[in-house]
Protein backbone atom coordinates (compact mmCIF):
# COMPACT_ATOMS: atom_id res chain seq x y z
CA UNK A 1 0.00 0.00 0.00
CA UNK A 2 1.49 3.35 -1.02
CA UNK A 3 2.01 6.09 1.55
CA UNK A 4 -0.58 8.25 -0.22
CA UNK A 5 -3.26 5.52 -0.09
CA UNK A 6 -2.42 4.90 3.55
CA UNK A 7 -2.75 8.63 4.33
CA UNK A 8 -6.22 8.62 2.74
CA UNK A 9 -7.35 5.36 4.33
CA UNK A 10 -6.23 6.16 7.88
CA UNK A 11 -8.95 8.74 8.74
CA UNK A 12 -11.61 6.32 7.42
CA UNK A 13 -10.16 3.54 9.51
CA UNK A 14 -10.11 5.82 12.61
CA UNK A 15 -13.78 6.68 11.98
CA UNK A 16 -14.82 3.04 11.71
CA UNK A 17 -12.85 2.22 14.87
CA UNK A 18 -14.51 5.11 16.72
CA UNK A 19 -18.01 3.91 15.79
CA UNK A 20 -17.14 0.35 16.81
CA UNK A 21 -15.88 1.59 20.19
CA UNK A 22 -19.11 3.59 20.55
CA UNK A 23 -21.20 0.44 20.08
CA UNK A 24 -18.93 -1.41 22.50
CA UNK A 25 -19.33 1.32 25.14
CA UNK A 26 -23.13 1.18 24.71
CA UNK A 27 -23.02 -2.60 25.03
CA UNK A 28 -21.03 -2.35 28.28
CA UNK A 29 -23.46 0.13 29.88
CA UNK A 30 -26.15 -1.22 32.16
CA UNK A 31 -29.62 -1.34 30.57
CA UNK A 32 -30.99 1.64 32.56
CA UNK A 33 -28.02 3.82 31.55
CA UNK A 34 -27.90 2.85 27.87
CA UNK A 35 -30.01 5.87 26.92
CA UNK A 36 -27.10 8.18 27.91
CA UNK A 37 -25.04 7.00 24.94
CA UNK A 38 -27.49 6.18 22.14
CA UNK A 39 -26.23 3.86 19.42
CA UNK A 40 -25.18 5.63 16.20
CA UNK A 41 -28.04 4.11 14.17
CA UNK A 42 -30.53 5.60 16.68
CA UNK A 43 -28.98 9.01 16.08
CA UNK A 44 -29.45 8.48 12.32
CA UNK A 45 -33.04 7.55 13.04
CA UNK A 46 -33.44 10.81 15.03
CA UNK A 47 -32.22 12.71 11.98
CA UNK A 48 -35.01 11.09 10.03
CA UNK A 49 -37.69 11.68 12.69
CA UNK A 50 -36.69 15.21 13.66
CA UNK A 51 -35.54 16.23 10.16
CA UNK A 52 -37.92 19.19 9.61
CA UNK A 53 -37.29 20.63 13.12
CA UNK A 54 -33.53 20.23 12.79
CA UNK A 55 -33.50 21.75 9.31
CA UNK A 56 -35.57 24.75 10.34
CA UNK A 57 -33.50 25.29 13.51
CA UNK A 58 -30.24 24.97 11.56
CA UNK A 59 -31.44 27.61 9.08
CA UNK A 60 -32.37 29.97 11.93
CA UNK A 61 -28.97 29.50 13.57
CA UNK A 62 -27.24 29.89 10.22
CA UNK A 63 -29.07 33.18 9.64
CA UNK A 64 -27.95 34.60 13.00
CA UNK A 65 -24.42 33.25 12.60
CA UNK A 66 -24.09 34.62 9.08
CA UNK A 67 -25.42 38.06 9.97
CA UNK A 68 -23.27 38.38 13.11
CA UNK A 69 -20.20 37.06 11.30
CA UNK A 70 -20.70 39.40 8.33
CA UNK A 71 -21.18 42.42 10.57
CA UNK A 72 -18.12 41.44 12.64
CA UNK A 73 -15.93 41.09 9.54
CA UNK A 74 -16.94 44.44 8.04
CA UNK A 75 -17.03 46.26 11.40
CA UNK A 76 -13.67 44.89 12.52
CA UNK A 77 -12.09 45.93 9.23
CA UNK A 78 -13.17 49.55 9.71
CA UNK A 79 -12.09 49.56 13.39
CA UNK A 80 -8.73 47.93 12.50
CA UNK A 81 -8.14 50.62 9.85
CA UNK A 82 -8.80 53.34 12.44
CA UNK A 83 -6.60 51.58 15.03
CA UNK A 84 -3.76 51.25 12.54
CA UNK A 85 -3.63 54.97 11.79
CA UNK A 86 -1.55 56.09 14.79
CA UNK A 87 -0.11 54.51 17.95
CA UNK A 88 -2.04 57.17 19.88
CA UNK A 89 -5.43 55.85 18.70
CA UNK A 90 -4.33 52.29 19.47
CA UNK A 91 -3.15 53.24 22.95
CA UNK A 92 -6.49 54.96 23.66
CA UNK A 93 -8.80 52.18 22.47
CA UNK A 94 -6.90 48.90 22.78
CA UNK A 95 -7.21 48.41 26.56
CA UNK A 96 -11.00 48.75 26.36
CA UNK A 97 -11.23 46.34 23.46
CA UNK A 98 -9.19 43.84 25.46
CA UNK A 99 -11.45 44.28 28.52
CA UNK A 100 -14.50 43.62 26.35
CA UNK A 101 -12.82 40.56 24.86
CA UNK A 102 -11.98 39.19 28.31
CA UNK A 103 -15.60 39.35 29.48
CA UNK A 104 -17.24 35.93 28.85
CA UNK A 105 -20.08 36.11 26.34
CA UNK A 106 -22.19 33.83 28.55
CA UNK A 107 -22.30 36.66 31.11
CA UNK A 108 -23.07 39.37 28.59
CA UNK A 109 -25.75 37.40 26.71
CA UNK A 110 -28.59 37.87 29.28
CA UNK A 111 -27.87 41.62 29.45
CA UNK A 112 -28.02 41.90 25.66
CA UNK A 113 -31.30 40.02 25.56
CA UNK A 114 -32.79 42.42 28.07
CA UNK A 115 -31.60 45.29 25.89
CA UNK A 116 -32.46 44.00 22.43
CA UNK A 117 -35.21 41.53 23.26
CA UNK A 118 -35.25 37.84 22.32
CA UNK A 119 -34.92 36.71 18.72
CA UNK A 120 -32.68 37.25 15.73
CA UNK A 121 -31.34 40.66 16.78
CA UNK A 122 -29.91 39.33 20.06
CA UNK A 123 -28.50 36.21 18.38
CA UNK A 124 -26.83 38.40 15.75
CA UNK A 125 -25.36 40.76 18.35
CA UNK A 126 -23.98 37.87 20.43
CA UNK A 127 -22.41 36.30 17.33
CA UNK A 128 -21.02 39.68 16.33
CA UNK A 129 -19.37 40.16 19.74
CA UNK A 130 -17.77 36.74 19.81
CA UNK A 131 -16.36 37.11 16.25
CA UNK A 132 -15.41 40.78 16.36
CA UNK A 133 -12.37 40.78 18.69
CA UNK A 134 -10.18 38.11 17.09
CA UNK A 135 -10.83 39.83 13.77
CA UNK A 136 -9.88 43.29 15.05
CA UNK A 137 -6.74 42.09 16.82
CA UNK A 138 -5.44 40.12 13.84
CA UNK A 139 -6.33 42.65 11.16
CA UNK A 140 -4.81 45.55 13.15
CA UNK A 141 -1.64 43.55 13.66
CA UNK A 142 -1.48 42.90 9.92
CA UNK A 143 -2.05 46.54 9.01
CA UNK A 144 0.76 47.77 11.27
CA UNK A 145 3.24 45.03 10.34
CA UNK A 146 3.89 46.18 6.78
CA UNK A 147 7.53 45.92 5.68
CA UNK A 148 9.19 49.22 6.60
CA UNK A 149 11.13 49.32 3.32
CA UNK A 150 7.93 48.99 1.30
CA UNK A 151 6.41 51.89 3.22
CA UNK A 152 9.56 53.92 2.46
CA UNK A 153 9.30 52.95 -1.20
CA UNK A 154 5.70 54.19 -1.31
CA UNK A 155 6.66 57.42 0.43
CA UNK A 156 9.55 58.00 -1.96
CA UNK A 157 7.07 57.68 -4.81
CA UNK A 158 4.87 60.29 -3.13
CA UNK A 159 2.05 57.80 -2.61
CA UNK A 160 -1.09 59.25 -1.04
CA UNK A 161 -2.27 57.86 2.32
CA UNK A 162 -5.12 56.19 0.46
CA UNK A 163 -2.69 54.46 -1.93
CA UNK A 164 -0.50 53.40 0.98
CA UNK A 165 -3.49 51.84 2.74
CA UNK A 166 -5.24 50.15 -0.16
CA UNK A 167 -2.33 49.21 -2.42
CA UNK A 168 0.08 48.24 0.33
CA UNK A 169 -1.16 47.85 3.89
CA UNK A 170 -4.44 46.07 3.19
CA UNK A 171 -3.05 43.39 0.84
CA UNK A 172 -0.02 42.94 3.12
CA UNK A 173 -2.43 42.34 6.02
CA UNK A 174 -4.37 39.59 4.17
CA UNK A 175 -2.59 36.64 5.85
CA UNK A 176 -3.35 38.16 9.29
CA UNK A 177 -6.92 38.94 8.21
CA UNK A 178 -7.50 35.33 7.20
CA UNK A 179 -6.04 34.06 10.48
CA UNK A 180 -8.64 36.17 12.29
CA UNK A 181 -11.32 35.08 9.84
CA UNK A 182 -10.62 31.39 10.51
CA UNK A 183 -10.92 31.91 14.27
CA UNK A 184 -14.11 33.95 13.80
CA UNK A 185 -15.58 31.32 11.45
CA UNK A 186 -15.29 28.61 14.09
CA UNK A 187 -16.72 30.97 16.72
CA UNK A 188 -19.69 32.23 14.65
CA UNK A 189 -21.91 29.09 14.96
CA UNK A 190 -20.93 28.82 18.64
CA UNK A 191 -22.01 32.44 19.19
CA UNK A 192 -25.29 31.90 17.35
CA UNK A 193 -26.07 28.73 19.31
CA UNK A 194 -25.26 30.44 22.63
CA UNK A 195 -27.53 33.26 21.47
CA UNK A 196 -30.29 30.77 20.60
CA UNK A 197 -29.85 29.11 23.94
CA UNK A 198 -30.68 32.35 25.71
CA UNK A 199 -32.69 34.31 23.21
CA UNK A 200 -34.11 31.89 20.70
CA UNK A 201 -36.86 30.41 22.86
CA UNK A 202 -39.17 33.40 22.69
CA UNK A 203 -38.97 33.89 18.97
CA UNK A 204 -42.42 32.53 18.28
CA UNK A 205 -41.29 28.94 17.90
CA UNK A 206 -38.65 29.97 15.37
CA UNK A 207 -35.71 29.10 17.60
CA UNK A 208 -32.39 27.78 16.40
CA UNK A 209 -30.24 24.84 17.44
CA UNK A 210 -29.64 26.25 20.94
CA UNK A 211 -33.38 26.40 21.52
CA UNK A 212 -33.82 22.87 20.19
CA UNK A 213 -31.11 21.68 22.62
CA UNK A 214 -33.13 23.03 25.55
CA UNK A 215 -36.31 21.29 24.34
CA UNK A 216 -34.68 17.92 23.65
CA UNK A 217 -32.75 17.89 26.94
CA UNK A 218 -35.91 18.68 28.91
CA UNK A 219 -37.58 15.73 27.13
CA UNK A 220 -34.55 13.42 27.58
CA UNK A 221 -34.46 12.84 23.82
CA UNK A 222 -30.83 11.75 23.76
CA UNK A 223 -30.62 10.62 20.10
CA UNK A 224 -32.19 13.93 19.03
CA UNK A 225 -29.71 15.82 21.23
CA UNK A 226 -26.83 14.01 19.55
CA UNK A 227 -28.36 14.75 16.15
CA UNK A 228 -28.49 18.45 17.13
CA UNK A 229 -24.81 18.29 18.13
CA UNK A 230 -23.90 16.75 14.76
CA UNK A 231 -25.90 19.44 12.95
CA UNK A 232 -24.10 22.16 14.92
CA UNK A 233 -20.80 20.58 14.01
CA UNK A 234 -21.82 20.58 10.33
CA UNK A 235 -22.60 24.30 10.58
CA UNK A 236 -19.15 24.98 12.01
CA UNK A 237 -17.65 22.90 9.24
CA UNK A 238 -19.57 24.90 6.64
CA UNK A 239 -18.24 28.20 7.97
CA UNK A 240 -14.67 26.97 8.33
CA UNK A 241 -14.69 25.43 4.83
CA UNK A 242 -16.01 28.63 3.27
CA UNK A 243 -13.24 30.65 4.90
CA UNK A 244 -10.54 28.14 3.94
CA UNK A 245 -11.79 28.26 0.34
CA UNK A 246 -11.82 32.06 0.33
CA UNK A 247 -8.34 32.17 1.82
CA UNK A 248 -7.09 29.78 -0.86
CA UNK A 249 -8.69 31.82 -3.63
CA UNK A 250 -7.12 35.04 -2.35
CA UNK A 251 -3.63 33.83 -1.54
CA UNK A 252 -2.70 30.51 -3.13
CA UNK A 253 -0.88 32.11 -6.03
CA UNK A 254 1.50 34.19 -3.97
CA UNK A 255 1.61 33.28 -0.30
CA UNK A 256 4.36 31.01 0.99
CA UNK A 257 1.96 28.95 3.09
CA UNK A 258 0.56 27.45 -0.12
CA UNK A 259 3.89 26.88 -1.86
CA UNK A 260 4.42 23.25 -0.87
CA UNK A 261 0.94 22.19 -1.92
CA UNK A 262 1.20 23.94 -5.29
CA UNK A 263 4.77 23.26 -6.37
CA UNK B 1 24.80 73.03 -13.55
CA UNK B 2 24.79 72.17 -9.81
CA UNK B 3 26.49 68.99 -8.57
CA UNK B 4 24.13 66.01 -8.55
CA UNK B 5 24.53 65.58 -4.76
CA UNK B 6 26.18 67.92 -2.30
CA UNK B 7 26.62 67.35 1.45
CA UNK B 8 27.78 70.33 3.53
CA UNK B 9 28.72 69.72 7.17
CA UNK B 10 25.89 67.20 7.50
CA UNK B 11 25.03 65.99 10.98
CA UNK B 12 22.56 63.30 11.90
CA UNK B 13 21.35 61.98 15.21
CA UNK B 14 18.13 60.16 16.09
CA UNK B 15 16.33 62.05 18.85
CA UNK B 16 18.61 62.54 21.83
CA UNK B 17 20.74 59.55 20.80
CA UNK B 18 24.42 59.60 19.84
CA UNK B 19 25.68 61.40 16.72
CA UNK B 20 25.38 59.03 13.74
CA UNK B 21 26.98 61.30 11.13
CA UNK B 22 29.41 64.03 12.13
CA UNK B 23 30.05 66.96 9.78
CA UNK B 24 30.11 65.01 6.52
CA UNK B 25 30.90 67.02 3.39
CA UNK B 26 31.32 65.82 -0.19
CA UNK B 27 30.24 66.58 -3.72
CA UNK B 28 29.11 63.93 -6.19
CA UNK B 29 29.39 64.68 -9.90
CA UNK B 30 27.03 63.38 -12.55
CA UNK B 31 27.92 59.84 -13.57
CA UNK B 32 29.88 59.07 -10.39
CA UNK B 33 29.61 55.58 -8.98
CA UNK B 34 30.31 56.06 -5.29
CA UNK B 35 30.77 53.09 -2.99
CA UNK B 36 30.23 53.66 0.73
CA UNK B 37 32.16 51.28 2.93
CA UNK B 38 32.89 51.16 6.63
CA UNK B 39 32.22 49.27 9.85
CA UNK B 40 28.68 48.63 11.09
CA UNK B 41 27.07 51.73 12.56
CA UNK B 42 29.18 54.19 10.54
CA UNK B 43 26.06 55.69 8.93
CA UNK B 44 26.40 54.37 5.37
CA UNK B 45 22.68 53.64 5.00
CA UNK B 46 21.84 56.89 6.78
CA UNK B 47 23.61 58.82 4.00
CA UNK B 48 21.28 57.17 1.47
CA UNK B 49 18.25 58.01 3.62
CA UNK B 50 19.32 61.64 3.80
CA UNK B 51 19.74 61.85 0.03
CA UNK B 52 16.30 60.30 -0.47
CA UNK B 53 14.65 62.56 2.11
CA UNK B 54 13.46 59.54 4.10
CA UNK B 55 15.22 60.87 7.17
CA UNK B 56 15.45 64.52 8.31
CA UNK B 57 18.79 66.26 8.85
CA UNK B 58 20.03 67.29 12.29
CA UNK B 59 22.48 69.86 10.91
CA UNK B 60 24.19 71.07 7.74
CA UNK B 61 22.62 70.81 4.30
CA UNK B 62 21.98 68.29 1.55
CA UNK B 63 21.26 69.34 -2.02
CA UNK B 64 20.14 66.94 -4.74
CA UNK B 65 20.53 68.41 -8.20
CA UNK B 66 20.43 71.83 -6.52
CA UNK B 67 17.17 71.06 -4.67
CA UNK B 68 16.04 70.00 -1.23
CA UNK B 69 15.88 66.15 -1.16
CA UNK B 70 12.08 66.26 -0.67
CA UNK B 71 11.71 68.17 -3.93
CA UNK B 72 14.03 65.87 -5.86
CA UNK B 73 12.24 62.57 -5.24
CA UNK B 74 11.44 62.14 -8.93
CA UNK B 75 15.15 62.01 -9.70
CA UNK B 76 15.82 59.14 -7.30
CA UNK B 77 15.29 55.41 -7.06
CA UNK B 78 16.14 53.17 -4.14
CA UNK B 79 17.22 49.52 -4.11
CA UNK B 80 16.96 48.06 -0.62
CA UNK B 81 19.03 45.38 1.08
CA UNK B 82 16.11 42.94 0.66
CA UNK B 83 14.25 42.73 -2.66
CA UNK B 84 11.15 44.24 -0.92
CA UNK B 85 8.76 43.08 -3.60
CA UNK B 86 5.00 42.97 -3.11
CA UNK B 87 4.39 39.21 -2.92
CA UNK B 88 0.79 39.44 -4.13
CA UNK B 89 1.76 41.06 -7.43
CA UNK B 90 3.43 39.48 -10.43
CA UNK B 91 6.93 40.51 -11.43
CA UNK B 92 5.53 42.81 -14.14
CA UNK B 93 3.08 44.48 -11.74
CA UNK B 94 5.82 44.87 -9.11
CA UNK B 95 7.97 46.78 -11.56
CA UNK B 96 4.98 48.95 -12.43
CA UNK B 97 4.25 49.93 -8.79
CA UNK B 98 6.36 53.13 -8.59
CA UNK B 99 5.09 54.21 -12.01
CA UNK B 100 1.52 53.65 -10.90
CA UNK B 101 2.13 55.72 -7.77
CA UNK B 102 3.51 58.49 -9.95
CA UNK B 103 0.32 58.36 -12.05
CA UNK B 104 1.98 57.11 -15.24
CA UNK B 105 -0.60 56.01 -17.86
CA UNK B 106 -1.29 52.27 -17.89
CA UNK B 107 0.05 51.59 -21.42
CA UNK B 108 3.21 53.63 -20.79
CA UNK B 109 3.62 51.88 -17.43
CA UNK B 110 3.47 48.48 -19.00
CA UNK B 111 5.89 49.51 -21.75
CA UNK B 112 8.47 50.91 -19.30
CA UNK B 113 8.21 47.86 -17.03
CA UNK B 114 8.68 45.50 -19.98
CA UNK B 115 11.80 47.40 -21.08
CA UNK B 116 13.18 47.41 -17.53
CA UNK B 117 12.67 43.67 -17.17
CA UNK B 118 14.41 43.13 -20.50
CA UNK B 119 17.38 45.14 -19.17
CA UNK B 120 17.82 42.75 -16.25
CA UNK B 121 17.14 39.69 -18.40
CA UNK B 122 13.86 38.69 -16.80
CA UNK B 123 11.35 39.25 -19.61
CA UNK B 124 10.25 35.62 -19.54
CA UNK B 125 9.49 35.82 -15.81
CA UNK B 126 7.08 38.79 -16.10
CA UNK B 127 4.04 36.70 -15.14
CA UNK B 128 5.69 34.95 -12.19
CA UNK B 129 5.08 35.76 -8.54
CA UNK B 130 8.08 36.69 -6.35
CA UNK B 131 7.94 33.41 -4.43
CA UNK B 132 8.63 31.56 -7.70
CA UNK B 133 11.97 33.36 -8.17
CA UNK B 134 15.46 32.75 -6.77
CA UNK B 135 17.13 35.30 -4.47
CA UNK B 136 19.21 36.70 -7.35
CA UNK B 137 16.17 37.00 -9.63
CA UNK B 138 14.19 38.81 -6.94
CA UNK B 139 17.00 41.31 -6.58
CA UNK B 140 17.05 41.80 -10.35
CA UNK B 141 13.33 42.60 -10.24
CA UNK B 142 14.04 45.11 -7.50
CA UNK B 143 16.69 46.75 -9.72
CA UNK B 144 14.31 46.70 -12.71
CA UNK B 145 11.67 48.42 -10.55
CA UNK B 146 14.15 51.16 -9.66
CA UNK B 147 15.33 51.56 -13.27
CA UNK B 148 11.77 51.81 -14.62
CA UNK B 149 11.67 55.29 -13.12
CA UNK B 150 14.64 56.36 -15.29
CA UNK B 151 16.32 57.89 -12.23
CA UNK B 152 19.22 60.33 -12.33
CA UNK B 153 20.45 58.88 -9.03
CA UNK B 154 20.30 55.25 -7.99
CA UNK B 155 20.68 54.53 -4.27
CA UNK B 156 21.62 50.92 -3.53
CA UNK B 157 21.72 49.82 0.11
CA UNK B 158 23.85 46.67 0.11
CA UNK B 159 21.59 45.04 -2.46
CA UNK B 160 23.67 41.90 -3.03
CA UNK B 161 24.70 41.29 0.59
CA UNK B 162 22.48 38.24 1.06
CA UNK B 163 23.52 36.52 -2.18
CA UNK B 164 26.24 33.94 -2.77
CA UNK B 165 29.53 35.19 -4.19
CA UNK B 166 29.05 33.90 -7.74
CA UNK B 167 25.60 35.45 -8.07
CA UNK B 168 26.90 38.66 -6.55
CA UNK B 169 29.82 38.88 -9.05
CA UNK B 170 27.45 38.19 -11.89
CA UNK B 171 24.98 40.85 -10.77
CA UNK B 172 27.83 43.36 -10.32
CA UNK B 173 28.80 42.86 -13.96
CA UNK B 174 25.15 43.15 -15.04
CA UNK B 175 24.71 46.35 -13.06
CA UNK B 176 27.69 47.96 -14.79
CA UNK B 177 26.48 46.72 -18.20
CA UNK B 178 23.08 48.37 -17.60
CA UNK B 179 24.84 51.54 -16.51
CA UNK B 180 26.60 51.66 -19.89
CA UNK B 181 23.12 52.22 -21.38
CA UNK B 182 21.64 54.44 -18.66
CA UNK B 183 24.13 56.85 -17.17
CA UNK B 184 22.80 57.34 -13.64
CA UNK B 185 24.84 58.41 -10.65
CA UNK B 186 25.06 55.64 -8.08
CA UNK B 187 25.55 55.47 -4.33
CA UNK B 188 26.27 51.90 -3.36
CA UNK B 189 26.50 50.74 0.24
CA UNK B 190 28.51 47.56 0.69
CA UNK B 191 30.56 45.56 3.18
CA UNK B 192 32.62 43.99 0.40
CA UNK B 193 35.86 45.75 -0.54
CA UNK B 194 36.14 43.71 -3.76
CA UNK B 195 32.62 44.76 -4.79
CA UNK B 196 33.32 48.41 -3.98
CA UNK B 197 36.50 48.45 -6.08
CA UNK B 198 34.92 46.57 -8.98
CA UNK B 199 31.89 48.84 -9.28
CA UNK B 200 32.87 52.35 -8.32
CA UNK B 201 35.06 55.21 -9.46
CA UNK B 202 35.11 56.67 -5.94
CA UNK B 203 35.12 54.87 -2.60
CA UNK B 204 34.20 56.67 0.62
CA UNK B 205 35.70 54.89 3.61
CA UNK B 206 33.73 55.84 6.71
CA UNK B 207 34.63 55.49 10.38
CA UNK B 208 32.07 54.83 13.11
CA UNK B 209 31.02 56.37 16.46
CA UNK B 210 30.46 58.95 15.20
CA UNK B 211 30.27 58.35 11.44
CA UNK B 212 32.88 60.41 9.64
CA UNK B 213 34.26 60.42 6.13
CA UNK B 214 37.66 58.91 6.94
CA UNK B 215 39.17 58.81 3.45
CA UNK B 216 38.19 58.91 -0.20
CA UNK B 217 39.88 56.51 -2.63
CA UNK B 218 39.76 57.19 -6.37
CA UNK B 219 39.37 54.02 -8.41
CA UNK B 220 41.15 54.63 -11.70
CA UNK B 221 40.21 51.34 -13.39
CA UNK B 222 38.72 51.95 -16.85
CA UNK B 223 35.08 51.07 -17.67
CA UNK B 224 33.70 48.75 -18.95
CA UNK B 225 34.88 46.37 -16.25
CA UNK B 226 34.82 42.64 -16.76
CA UNK B 227 36.13 39.45 -15.20
CA UNK B 228 39.59 40.43 -16.51
CA UNK B 229 39.42 43.58 -14.40
CA UNK B 230 39.35 41.38 -11.32
CA UNK B 231 42.58 39.68 -12.43
CA UNK B 232 44.47 42.96 -13.03
CA UNK B 233 47.30 44.04 -10.73
CA UNK B 234 45.78 47.50 -10.28
CA UNK B 235 42.49 46.01 -9.08
CA UNK B 236 44.33 43.77 -6.63
CA UNK B 237 46.40 46.65 -5.25
CA UNK B 238 43.28 48.83 -4.83
CA UNK B 239 41.52 46.02 -2.96
CA UNK B 240 44.58 45.72 -0.71
CA UNK B 241 44.70 49.48 -0.16
CA UNK B 242 41.01 49.79 0.76
CA UNK B 243 41.15 46.68 2.97
CA UNK B 244 44.11 48.19 4.84
CA UNK B 245 42.21 51.46 5.30
CA UNK B 246 39.17 49.59 6.55
CA UNK B 247 41.28 47.59 9.00
CA UNK B 248 42.86 50.75 10.36
CA UNK B 249 39.40 52.33 10.79
CA UNK B 250 38.15 49.25 12.65
CA UNK B 251 41.30 49.09 14.80
CA UNK B 252 40.90 52.73 15.83
CA UNK B 253 37.32 51.97 16.77
CA UNK B 254 38.49 49.22 19.14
Amino acid sequence: MSKQTLTRALPLFTGVLFIALWYLANFLLSSERKFLLPQPHLILQAFHDQGPSLWSAALNTLRGAFLGFGLAVSGSFVVALILSLTPLVRASLYPYLMIMQMTPIIVIAPILILWAGPGLVSVTVITFLICFFPMVVNTTQGLISTDRNLVDLFRMCKATKRQEIFLLRVPAALPYFFTGLRIAATLAPIGAIVGDFYAGNSAGGQGGLGFLTIIYSSQFKMPALFATAVTSCALGFLFASAVIALSWLSMHKWHDSYSRADS
Amino acid sequence: MPPIVEFKQVEKRYGEGPVILDRISFTAERGDFIALIGPSGCGKSTILKLISGLSPLSGGSVAVDGMEPDNALEELAFVFQEPTLLPWLTVQKNVEVPLRLRSTRADRRSDLATKSLALVGLSERAGYYPRQLSGGQKMRVSIARALSLSPKILLLDEPFGALDEMTRDHLNEELLAIREQKAWTAFFVTHSVAEAVFLSNRIFVLSANPGRLHREVAVDLPYPRTEETRQSARYQSLVAEVSKLLRSVERNQL
